[in-house]
């Protein structure tokens, strides 16, 4: 079906009120969460709900438009000196602030930041077509429920943002990266635990299944190098600085999430250190691409988009393992795997999306399925 | 009759003499911090697992009598004052850290443990729990993740749901359900940060897995002297504006000092105002870090300045400061604190007003607050015994939240709503967002059982009606 444009807010709230299933779509980058155009739910255009609101640097918060481009936010927020330090996943030119905030997942460079964390503020229109606001624009606040929080991750399942507040932080004035030559998951693991519990503080800590684990730091350009050759020498074997350019043209891909074949989805798995054996043991019989990032707190896998996704979702399952599909052509449900926040998530979907707007073809949003 | 009924199906579930129902026994349950409510609840069960939780949380739902999670009582909202025709069900004796993974840096706890109990287990591996609310000492995770609790070392770290992982909870039916896991990432909406700060309104959490963080290679807590409070609000915001992240900046006036000073005697040095300022990571960032502040602190007019490493000092400089409020006991017969937050560019011109409306009334107001974040904790001091004393308190608390909300903040910023200021719900959220989260409520306890009365006014019947015809 033809999607639906809203630019403003009271053309969001009017396209829900029509009480036809629909689901609000961006920049056009998570492409397996959007409606099918052949199926019965409709795509809500949002992406002309852009611009900043307010942003006071000296505040370390901002407030936009749902519909604003990342590429914007990362813009403005460059020029003050700071940034996003979830580093949402760039998967296309178009993704905006909304999407990032929808699929709730880091990026490589988010260890110890969530995208929660950040989000401060949310309005938004629910399933009635109610507009309605919570949390605020400080960056402390424990009035009322954290409905910021909650959006986190709602995938557009649980009403249509049109406005969010984020907390940011200072950005790095430079930063570096050292490659372990680690042999082996266990090893990798094993590194990746001394690392993130070691006394300098990393940005990114990846493992590939190979067991080579990449550690990125950030701070004063003056203490850098000091500080990356202390990083390498924490662990045995030792690591090697990468020169400047390599490691930026490394994060950026990584952000991008580059590896992931043209013919693959990008599905994310949230992980444990201590889950992830078993896990990469499944996945290598499948024979997948995958990664895994922040610490071993997740996994990163390329589905090819031939296999159904419902083979992912069992073996995951399997593994009490949860995840969301993000790339490829549209699933009827992106969440994959063991279903999350059970009756608490049935009821609260139910309060915020009665007549079942946003949960299309598909149960409410991270019900039992 | 029907009382008695309960109290006999309440011990038949295994309570037995752990169900207090004599004066007495009540006595103690009746208030939280907040004195100034008081409610003697039907009894108190004295709970000793998860699944008597689940037990007692079911026989409520059948019986329809309301119910009200405690873990210590030290909320300053009233957010654990029983409710008049319920129970309270204390969870202090599950007390368990039930393990500890320090390759993942996370522990999961049972809900009545002690926050520094937390820190304490994780210590051996180099790790501690970061939210450290004042009353860590006697304040359990139960009730910190209920309220979303915070404290000074949340400028860096976050506050308690930035900490919480998983959770398993007892929805108020009684219906037991996990959410999230063991992984900092999650997918689909956050139901973990959704139930953390619900006030206990969704039902009780009898297990948590919390993030614990390395604890730093090197701190270093520098106290510097102001002469009024409004430059020392801006040596906050000049630290902030310079891109650096200290783990906490608190700012004390000169009537909390001298409070501190009676109580625990930490010995800070006098003048208008004192902010402590705390780094913590590598030693040669730190140290870097430190000359950095210290350069502005001398800009924005610092009159004198001390800075220390050593554990000993530290530790009495933080005692000083998380004492303050009970400490505040030494100047006054009572006192009311508030807990606003403003946008923290403009804690200059809050402090001023603030100032201004407690010399309006004669009444003294000391502030000690967590800078770094806009979160003030202004104590209005009053004698209780004089007439209309409360009442002027009470006014004049209310015009503060006011203010905070009229420059941008917010109402509460870590002591929750409770029953204190529900009424101040309205200035910060219109009729439509309290009627979402009422029916986000109703839908996940269609009873009100849970914590009834607190953070949500609750609707007249006939509004209650229309809204879930809706
Ligand atoms: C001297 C002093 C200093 C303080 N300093 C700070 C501070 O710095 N920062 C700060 O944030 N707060 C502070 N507080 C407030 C208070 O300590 C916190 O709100 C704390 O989290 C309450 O913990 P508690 O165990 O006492 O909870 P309680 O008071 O027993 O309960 C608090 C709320 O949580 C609910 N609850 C308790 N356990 C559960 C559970 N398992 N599941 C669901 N709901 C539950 C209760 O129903 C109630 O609504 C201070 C209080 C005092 C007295």
């Amino acid at each position: 079906m033809s999607a639906l444009l809203a630019t403003d807010v009271a053309a969001v709230q009017e396209a829900v009120r029509a009480g036809r299933p629909l689901l609000p779509v961006a920049g056009g980058t998570q492409t397996a969460t959007h409606p099918d155009p052949a199926g019965p739910v409709r795509a809500l255009d949002v992406s002309g709900l852009r611009g900043v609101v307010d942003y006071d640097p000296a505040e370390l918060t901002f407030t936009a438009r749902a519909g604003t481009p990342l590429a914007e936010i990362d813009a403005m927020l460059a020029s003050h000196g700071q940034h996003l330090p979830f580093d949402p996943p760039r998967l296309g030119e178009g993704a905006t602030l909304g999407g990032a905030v929808a699929a709730g997942v880091s990026g490589p460079n988010g260890f110890a930041a969530g995208v929660r964390d950040f989000v401060i503020g949310v309005r938004f229109v629910d399933g009635s077509g109610r507009l309605a606001m919570g949390g605020g624009k400080v960056v402390k606040n424990a009035a009322g429920f954290d409905l910021p929080k909650l959006m986190a991750g709602s995938l557009g399942r649980l009403g249509v943002m049109v406005e969010l507040s984020l907390k940011v932080f200072p950005r790095p004035a430079a930063t570096a990266t050292v490659r372990f030559p680690t042999a082996g998951l266990p090893a990798g693991l094993a590194a990746i635990a001394a690392l993130a519990r070691g006394p300098v503080p990393v940005s990114a800590l990846d493992l590939t299944p190979d067991g080579a684990v990449t550690a990125r730091i950030g701070g004063d350009a003056g203490l850098i190098e000091v500080r990356a050759e202390r990083l390498a020498r924490s662990i045995e074997p030792r690591g090697e600085p990468l020169a400047p350019a390599a490691e930026s043209a490394h994060w950026e891909e990584a952000r991008r999430f580059a590896w992931v074949g043209a013919d693959e989805r990008l599905v994310v798995v949230p992980a444990a250190p201590r889950r992830v054996l078993a896990l990469d043991a499944d996945l290598h019989r499948r024979g997948l691409h995958r990664r895994y990032g922040l610490a071993a707190n997740v996994a990163w896998i390329a589905w090819p988009q031939a296999e159904p996704a419902a083979e992912l979702s069992d073996l995951l399952a399997a593994q009490a393992a949860s995840g969301v599909v993000l790339t490829g052509p549209p699933l009827p449900e992106p969440l994959i795997g063991a279903a999350t926040g059970g009756a608490f998530a049935r009821r609260i979907a139910a309060a915020l999306d009665p007549a079942g707007i946003f949960a299309g073809s598909a149960p409410a949003a991270g019900g039992a399925r | 009759m029907e009382t008695a009924d309960l109290f006999t199906e309440l011990r038949s579930l295994g309570l037995g003499e752990r169900l207090l129902t004599g004066d007495a026994q009540l006595a103690a349950f009746g208030s939280d911090a907040l004195t100034a409510f008081h409610q003697r609840p039907l009894a108190v069960a004295v709970v000793e697992s998860a699944a008597e939780v689940a037990a007692v949380v079911r026989l409520c739902h059948r019986r329809a009598v309301p119910f009200v999670a405690r873990g210590s009582g030290t909320s300053l909202s009233g957010g654990s004052l029983p409710v008049g025709e319920g129970i309270v069900i204390a969870l202090n004796r599950l007390d368990r850290v039930l393990s500890v993974d320090p390759d993942a840096r996370t522990a999961v706890v049972e809900p009545g443990v002690i926050n520094l109990a937390v820190s304490a287990a994780a210590a051996p591996h180099g790790l501690a729990y970061a939210p450290d609310p004042s009353s860590q000492s006697v304040c359990t995770i139960g009730g910190n993740l209920a309220f979303n609790s915070g404290g000074a070392h949340c400028l860096k770290h976050g506050m308690t749901s930035n900490h919480v992982l998983g959770l398993c909870v007892v929805l108020p039916d009684g219906e037991v359900v996990d959410l999230g896991g063991d992984s900092t990432e999650h997918v689909g909406p956050d139901w973990t940060a959704m139930f953390s700060g619900c006030e206990g309104l969704f039902g009780i959490a009898i297990e948590a897995t919390l993030r614990l963080v390395p604890i730093p290679e090197s701190v270093r807590t520098a106290l510097a002297v102001f002469d009024s409070l409004e430059r020392a609000g801006d040596a906050v915001a000049a630290i902030v504006g310079a891109g650096l992240v200290p783990v906490a900046m608190e700012i004390m006036d000169p009537l909390a000092i001298e409070a501190a000073e009676a109580s625990v005697s930490p010995g800070y040095p006098r003048g208008g105002a004192l902010l402590i300022v705390e780094l913590e990571g590598e030693e040669e960032v730190v140290e870097g870090e430190l000359a950095a502040v210290e350069g502005l602190l001398r800009d924005c007019g610092c009159a004198e300045m001390r800075t220390t490493a050593d554990p000993d000092e530290r530790a009495l400089i933080w005692k000083g400061r998380k004492s303050a409020f009970s400490a505040v006991g030494w100047l006054s017969p009572d006192y009311i604190v508030q807990d606003g937050v403003v946008p923290r560019t403009r804690l200059g011109e809050a402090l001023r007003e603030i100032e201004r409306l407690g010399a309006e009334r004669g009444i003294r107001v000391a502030n000690v607050f967590h800078a770094g974040d806009g979160n003030l904790h202004p104590l209005i001091l009053f004698d209780g015994r004089e007439a209309g004393a409360v009442e002027r308190a009470e006014e004049l608390a209310a015009e503060i939240l006011a203010l905070c909300v009229e420059l941008g903040g917010s109402i509460t910023g870590e002591h929750g709503v409770g029953v204190e200021k529900r009424e101040y719900m309205k200035l910060m959220f219109s009729a439509a967002d309290l009627a979402l989260m009422e029916d986000v409520r109703a839908a996940v306890d269609p009873g009100r059982l849970a914590n009834r009365g607190k953070m949500l006014t609750p609707p007249p019947p006939a509004a209650s009606r229309s809204a879930a015809a809706a």
